[in-house]
């Protein structure tokens, strides 16, 4: 009795270190990271960024353009991922609805620069050349499968006897899926949606050939749309040092903000999940 | 069918959709009117089973099997009606307005107090602000529940204590104006200052309302039902008025639950 207690403890402690020693070694390489990025740029990191576009030797229309892309990418997007996972969660039973989960896992994994291949094949060869809309439809491949694995999992949470104690106050079941169980799953449903921007707001590899990129400032999605990632891209094979030090200032950007979007998500998680 | 029942379950037997045997077979029991029903037994005996019969919630899942009569009063008519028969969409929502279910864990809905009570009631087509207003507090008062939440109509259920939000989820259904209750285990998560208020509370409902509840307690059952079930792997042991099964069972089998010799 004894020794098996005694085993325990040790194999606890022993556990606990090697979880410390791992997550300090995320923490490390994060820092890492940040600090590298943010001394490399620091010669081109300045104000100006946000107020001249990149023929200026800017960001700001770089920056507009990726949220942009991202944002229409939410917009379509988020409603298909989340009827896809209601369906799945609430509807679907049996083999039929494992297979489409199995497929949304899939393209969850799929390599992103295939999904842009495919958006260029399908959305930009027929259309005369690289578009805004051909990017944000590629982000929004992306997206979805995420948005579906999400919504999945949070209605899972959400208690089977809410669903009946709605049902046994005379709702119809569509009524209490809308008005019952995605309240109840709110919190964890608007965190998933905010970590899945975060998660395509730093693609480039699907936008590289549908958006491609724009030095000037554009608001015209049906032409070459200005994107941070793939900018950041050319301007580090650009042989000049002004255009590096731009892409590492631009990198230290992008981290920063996929960062604080996802820090806000698990903030929302900590205080209200 | 004698006049003062409420239900008369008939010749019932269930089977889960894949099982490989019935959950319940060849139930026959009444259900007095205004009066409380117990239904005791062991663990996995099918008490829940039976009780979500009576409001069909089952048919939220698909390919369960049943035969037999579950037979209730319509008021108006005056007439037993074989609510398995139902298959209308429109009937089940009628179904559940008139039989109402509470559950072993409180179920407050993710909105205000007011908004949880006025639920089925505005699930029932009821608009008009006053006429919502005036059942939600009956029914906050009926449950017992108005003084202590008068004041925070507009706050989130979610903050009230584990008791309080089964009192509301009771306040929940009777203000639909149920016939009939169940009630699955009500105050087997619940404190004891927070049962004793659900057991007078289910004791004061039954002047209007036909109850049924299932519970592990055997106090419980003999204190506040007046009829009782005992049920054992699928089977309706005995039924009778509750001080028989209590002080004088006909079946072994019943004494030696009720005598804590098994169970
Ligand atoms: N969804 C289901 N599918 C298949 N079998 C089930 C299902 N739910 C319950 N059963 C089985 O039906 C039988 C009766 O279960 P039931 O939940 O009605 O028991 P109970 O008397 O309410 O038990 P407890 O006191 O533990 O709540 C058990 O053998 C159980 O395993
Ligand atoms: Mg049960």
């Amino acid at each position: 009795m004894k020794g098996t207690e005694k085993r325990r403890l040790i194999i606890n402690k022993i556990i606990l270190a090697l979880s410390t020693i791992s997550a300090l070694l995320g923490l490390i390489f994060l820092f890492w990271i940040l600090i590298t990025l943010f001394l490399k740029g620091l010669n081109a990191l300045d104000f100006s960024l946000f107020t001249k576009d990149l023929v200026d030797g800017g960001l700001r229309n770089l920056i507009f353009g990726q949220f942009m892309m991202a944002l229409i990418a939410t917009i379509i997007g988020v409603p298909l991922g989340m009827l896809a996972g209601i369906y799945l969660r609430e509807y679907g039973s049996g083999k039929y609805a494992n297979i489409i989960r199995d497929l949304s896992d899939i393209m969850m994994s799929a390599p992103s620069i295939v999904i842009g291949a495919f958006v260029f094949a399908v959305f930009v060869a027929p259309f005369g050349g690289i578009n805004g809309w051909a990017g944000s439809i590629a982000l929004a491949i992306m997206l979805i499968p995420i948005v579906v694995s999400t919504t999945d999992n949070m209605l899972s949470l959400v208690p089977i006897e809410l669903r009946e104690a709605g049902i046994a106050l005379g709702g119809s079941k569509h009524k209490v899926i809308l008005q019952i169980i995605l309240k109840a799953a709110k919190v964890g449903l608007m965190t998933g949606i905010l970590l899945a921007f975060a998660r395509v707001i730093g693609e480039t590899a699907p936008l590289l050939f549908t958006s491609g990129t724009n030095s000037f400032w554009s608001t015209d999605l049906g032409n070459a749309f200005p994107s941070l990632t793939v900018s950041i891209y050319d301007l580090a094979n650009f042989p000049t040092d002004k255009a590096r030090d731009l892409a590492w200032a631009a990198s230290f950007l992008l981290t920063v903000i996929v960062l604080v979007i996802n820090l806000i998500g698990r903030f929302i998680i900590r205080d209200k999940g | 069918m004698a006049k003062e029942l409420i239900m008369d379950i008939k010749d019932f037997s269930f089977k889960y959709a894949g099982a490989p045997k019935p959950s319940l077979m060849n139930i026959n029991m009444p259900v007095y009117k205004n009066k409380i029903t117990a239904m005791i037994g062991p663990s996995g005996c099918g008490k829940s089973t039976l009780l979500r019969s009576i409001n069909r919630i089952h048919d939220l899942y698909p390919n369960n099997e049943y035969t037999g009569e579950i037979n209730l009063l319509n008021v108006k008519s005056d007439e037993f009606e074989n609510i398995l028969d139902i298959k209308k969409e429109n009937d089940f929502i009628r179904l559940r307005q008139r039989v109402g279910m509470i559950f072993q864990k409180p179920t407050p809905f993710p909105m205000s107090i007011y908004d949880n009570v006025a639920y089925g009631l505005r699930l029932d087509g009821i608009k008009d602000k006053n006429i919502l207003d005036e059942k939600v507090e009956t029914a906050l008062r009926d449950a017992a529940i108005w003084d202590e939440c008068k004041d925070r109509l507009k706050e989130s259920a979610m903050g009230m204590s584990g008791g309080q939000q089964q009192r509301l989820c009771i306040a929940r259904a009777v203000a639909l104006k149920p016939e009939v209750i169940l009630f699955d285990e009500p105050t087997s998560a619940l404190d004891p200052i927070s049962t004793k208020a659900i057991e007078e509370l289910i004791s004061e409902l039954k002047k209007d309302i036909s109850i049924v509840i299932v519970t592990h307690n055997m106090q419980q059952a003999s204190r506040l039902s007046n009829y009782t079930a005992f049920m054992y792997m699928g089977e309706l042991v005995e039924y009778n008025k509750t001080e028989k099964i209590f002080l004088n069972p006909k079946e072994k089998l019943t004494e030696d639950y009720i005598t804590g010799r098994f169970g």
